[in-house]
């Protein structure tokens, strides 16, 4: 699912090492030192957004149950519609939809980048950082108007 | 070989191809709820009547097809990462090490259902 980096740390490697006793280590060199413990390996700014991006995605599986409740509201009734009109609810209501909106504009924005990506635009070293940097610039950009919209 | 029968398309390939369309699917549907939004006097009216059109209600649709499949391949793909016995093994310890395949089928299995009572919420919402 990802490219580069994330393909050799975190993808496949643990299965290899996981599904024995270092089966793979083995076969190669018995003294050879094995690290896969994520939290000690620097995470250069590419890593740590697909990380961010998994976790969104993750939590916005949870966060679909907000949106449907949305739609399910808005489209029942006058009173409903007007209850659930974000711009008029309590502050509570507004955090729980403003986070779930958050989180969709990044995990949106950042794979938006990750199709771009695919299609060959900044697949290198310095374009992977320069385009993690933009959609991060990007989703925070739209985070606060999404803000501002609410509030 | 191939070992893994939980993922969605049954081989790597299919699962990034609908992950991809899924994800066009959905970032068309924002744009357009946006488009419907972006009108501030929205009301009510206009709102029901929109979604009780046809193609609303397929776009819907698609878009909440999308959801399910393009969740199911991305928590597929976290659960093989992360739920495996040598990650927990590493930060849980071996208890957890050794039970990391029911863990992580359990977690499917949980998703799964999540998932698909998405879709029939869904389904009762726009045809209701």
């Amino acid at each position: 699912m990802h490219n580069g980096f994330l393909l050799i740390f975190n993808c496949r490697l643990p299965y290899c090492l996981g599904s024995g006793p270092n089966k793979c280590d083995k076969t190669v060199n018995d003294k050879r030192p094995v690290n896969m413990d994520f939290g000690t390996i620097h995470m250069p700014l590419p890593a740590l957004a697909s990380i961010t991006h998994r976790i969104t995605g993750v939590f916005l599986v949870a966060g679909t149950a907000v949106l449907l409740y949305l739609l399910d509201e808005s489209l029942a009734s006058e009173a409903q519609f007007d209850a659930v009109r974000v711009t008029a609810s309590s502050a509570l209501f507004k955090l729980v939809v403003f986070v779930v909106l958050a989180g969709l504009i990044y995990h949106t924005v950042l794979g938006v980048k990750h199709m771009i990506m695919d299609l060959g635009v900044g697949e290198s070293l310095e374009g992977g950082i320069a385009g993690t940097k933009i959609s991060i610039a990007l989703s925070a950009v739209l985070i606060v108007l999404m803000g501002v919209w609410i509030w | 070989m191939v070992t893994a029968v939980t993922n969605l398309g049954r081989s790597g390939l299919s699962d990034w191809l609908i992950q991809r369309v899924s994800a066009v699917v959905l970032l068309a549907y924002i744009v357009f709820l946006l488009i419907v939004m972006a009108d501030s006097s929205l009301d009510y009216g206009q709102w029901h009547e929109l979604f009780a059109q046809t193609w609303v209600r397929i776009f819907s649709l698609a878009a909440l097809l999308s959801i399910a499949m393009h969740a199911w391949i991305g928590i597929w793909c976290v659960a093989t990462d992360y739920l495996t016995p040598y990650v927990l093994n590493l930060k849980l310890g071996p208890f957890f090490g050794s039970k990391a395949t029911v863990l992580r089928l359990s977690f499917l299995a949980a998703s799964a259902i999540v998932l698909f009572t998405y879709v029939v919420w869904g389904i009762q919402i726009l045809w209701s």
